[in-house]
């Protein structure tokens, strides 16, 4: 067995990856805060669509949010639409066009605010689409808002003393809705703020997307993501925020699954 | 092929068909109902796909994502239905997709909604309104190539009469000219991964490899585009009206009505003529300064509480000779037409209008 010491000089100078940038974008520049989770989830997202070989056959359908500058830089055929609307619109992109990967992304105030209805529809229908959450908890475009998965206690700019329940309502867990639904194949919830959960995330996307091009119907993976400044904490306090807070209330894991083949 | 009976939310439902209409969806509402059911049942066979969406709101945006890959869509509703669309209607307009909304509507109460839009942003709709079954089996064609060839959302300002009634017809497929190709825009994946994928976005701004005008100059540029229809795609009809000293307006099934009292006037020796806009967006407002020329009256006609008479004030030879006749006009189900869309209303109101003495002129 080897050890390791810890506390030794690395016996290589550490590198800075220069230009470092996955396939699939056309520039890794963005206009994202430092320390947001956003770029880690959507580039889980990048790799597992090149790895799938699906790079030449993605539709991306992006909703409104931080994240809509992702799209703006990914080399994907994209389409950018109305809050709430992505999983209605990318219902009729595949619907035509069947023999694609369709993956719609949208934040928790896209989808689970604005959008519940068309994201718990799409998935009664069984689109066979991939429908990603990034979910921050917070409206981070707009500068920090409550949304329908800010959790109790969670301080926003429209809470600002915490989400209370008997003032604010109680967050919705739309994973935990979507499990019920007949047509949804696949419910997964994983995170972003350590390497572990990172891995562990991605294996969620990579099953999503290979049951869509199987044809199992909708399939459904949320990221809970770092927004330091839609929480109004320090930029290095987000991963440990998003475990106290956020993960209290929404467990990670394969809410819903098939069987594995054999 | 001989005519056969057939009922017009049937006929409209072929006619869409014979245009390439691959997807079709809709919330049920009456009077638009019945075309959704004709869709439902047709569109399988054809190759396409029909949705029995779960609102106005999904409808207008699956039909926004069936259009962005090239396929020709459409939708349809009525009155509040279409008001729940604006959002994907204006959203269309402004990522230049093609889509074809069918507004059966419950009267004539829709004409602001049609031709303002309820939308954002600086764009119109063009919206061709059919006086009976016929006409809007071409209308409904001729929309699919006018949203194709303006890249734009268009309406078919249909209504009860043109739903539920029934006509021997006789389809065949009309050919309007070539169309553009749409691959340089059209979404279906291939260009994923080549350095040179497509995007569809309202802002315009493009990706970093294909950078796009951003939204200030794609505005403007759509904006051109509405200036260039409304020079171009005007259409209206006019009957008897060449030396007419009392000219009818009127859109729609009403102006069968119209027409029909005009001939019975002229009869008794009245110089009565009518004027029918087929566009209401764009308003014919040549035709209809042209056909307004020397009139002592000009009489609006529209089972409303006066919205078209606005567009007629604005382009009218002489606006002062202008009197809006018709009124709000419902049946007790609130769903319909009321007792305004009738030959002896029509009549009357023509007559007390023509009994006053001339408005002066300005």
């Amino acid at each position: 067995m080897t050890t390791v010491d810890i506390h030794a000089a690395p016996d290589r100078d550490a590198r800075r990856v220069v230009g470092f940038k996955p396939d699939l974008l056309q520039s890794s520049e963005h206009d994202l805060c430092p320390g947001c989770g956003h770029p880690i989830a959507w580039r889980l997202v990048l790799d597992s669509l090149v790895e799938l070989e699906l790079s030449h056959r993605t539709i991306l359908i992006a909703g409104h949010g931080c994240y809509t500058q992702m799209m703006r830089i990914a080399d994907l055929d994209s389409l950018q639409c109305l809050h709430g609307r992505a999983p209605a619109v990318a219902t009729g992109v595949k619907r035509m066009v069947p023999g694609t990967a369709v993956v719609t992304l949208q934040g928790d105030g896209d989808m689970v605010s604005e959008g519940l209805h068309e994201v718990l529809h799409a998935a009664a229908r069984g689109e066979n689409v991939t429908a990603l959450l990034f979910n921050n908890g917070v409206f981070g475009d707009t500068g920090g808002h409550m949304t329908a998965t800010t959790v109790i206690g969670q301080r926003t700019k429209t809470s600002l003393d915490g989400r209370e329940a008997a003032e604010h309502g109680y967050p919705i867990d739309v994973a935990k809705l979507l499990t019920q639904i007949e047509g949804a194949a696949y419910v997964a919830r994983g995170a972003v703020n350590t390497p572990g959960m990172i891995a562990r995330t991605k294996r969620m996307i990579r099953r999503a997307l290979e049951l869509q091009m199987a044809g199992a119907g909708f399939t459904f993976v949320e990221v809970l993501t770092m927004c330091p400044t839609g929480w109004f904490v320090p930029t290095a306090d987000g991963p440990e925020y998003l475990e106290d807070s956020m993960m209290e209330t929404f467990g990670i894991g394969e809410l819903k699954a098939p069987p594995p083949a054999d | 092929m001989a005519p056969r009976l057939m009922q017009g939310s049937d006929a409209v439902a072929d006619a869409a068909i014979l245009a390439g209409c691959r997807f079709f969806t809709g919330y049920p509402m009456l009077p638009f109902t019945e075309l959704l059911e004709n869709m439902a049942k047709k569109l399988p066979h054809a190759g396409g796909v029909c949705i029995n969406a779960e609102s106005e709101i999904e409808a207008i945006n699956m039909a926004l994502g069936a259009a962005a890959t090239g396929a020709r869509a459409a939708t349809g509703s009525c009155g509040q239905g279409v008001s729940l669309m604006q959002e994907g209607i204006a959203e269309l307009a402004l990522n230049e997709l093609p889509l074809v909304v069918f507004n059966m509507a419950r009267g004539q109460q829709d004409y602001f909604q049609s031709t303002r839009g309820g939308g954002w942003g600086d764009y119109r709709t063009i919206t061709l309104a059919p006086k009976d079954i016929p006409e809007a089996v071409v209308h409904t064609q001729l929309l699919f190539y006018l949203a194709d060839r303006y890249r734009t959302p268009v309406i078919l300002y249909g209504d009860y009469v043109i739903a539920h009634t029934s006509v021997g017809i006789e389809l065949e497929k009309l050919d309007f000219g070539p169309l553009d190709s749409k691959e340089s825009w059209a979404l279906d994946g291939t260009m994923s991964g080549t350095g040179r994928a497509r995007q569809i976005w309202t802002w315009a701004r493009g990706k970093p490899n294909t950078p796009g005008p951003g939204p200030s100059q794609a505005w403007e540029t759509i904006a051109e585009k509405y200036a260039e229809i409304e020079r171009t795609e005007q259409r209206f009809e006019t009957y008897r009206a060449e030396d007419a000293d009392t000219l009818v307006v009127s859109f729609g099934t009403t102006a069968i009505f119209v027409d029909r009292v005009v001939d019975e006037l002229r009869e008794e020796g009245l110089s009565i003529g009518s004027f029918r806009p087929i566009t209401l967006w764009p308003f014919p407002a040549v035709g209809l300064a042209e056909a307004t020329k020397g009139c002592s009256r000009v009489l609006v006609y529209e089972l409303n509480a006066g919205q078209m008479v606005d567009d007629v004030r604005m382009y009218a030879e002489d606006r002062s000779v202008i009197r809006s006749i018709g009124g709000v006009s419902q049946d007790s189900s609130g769903m319909r037409q009321g007792d305004l869309l009738n030959a002896d209303e029509v009549r009357a109101r023509i007559r007390r209008a023509v009994a006053e003495p001339a408005p002066s002129r300005a």
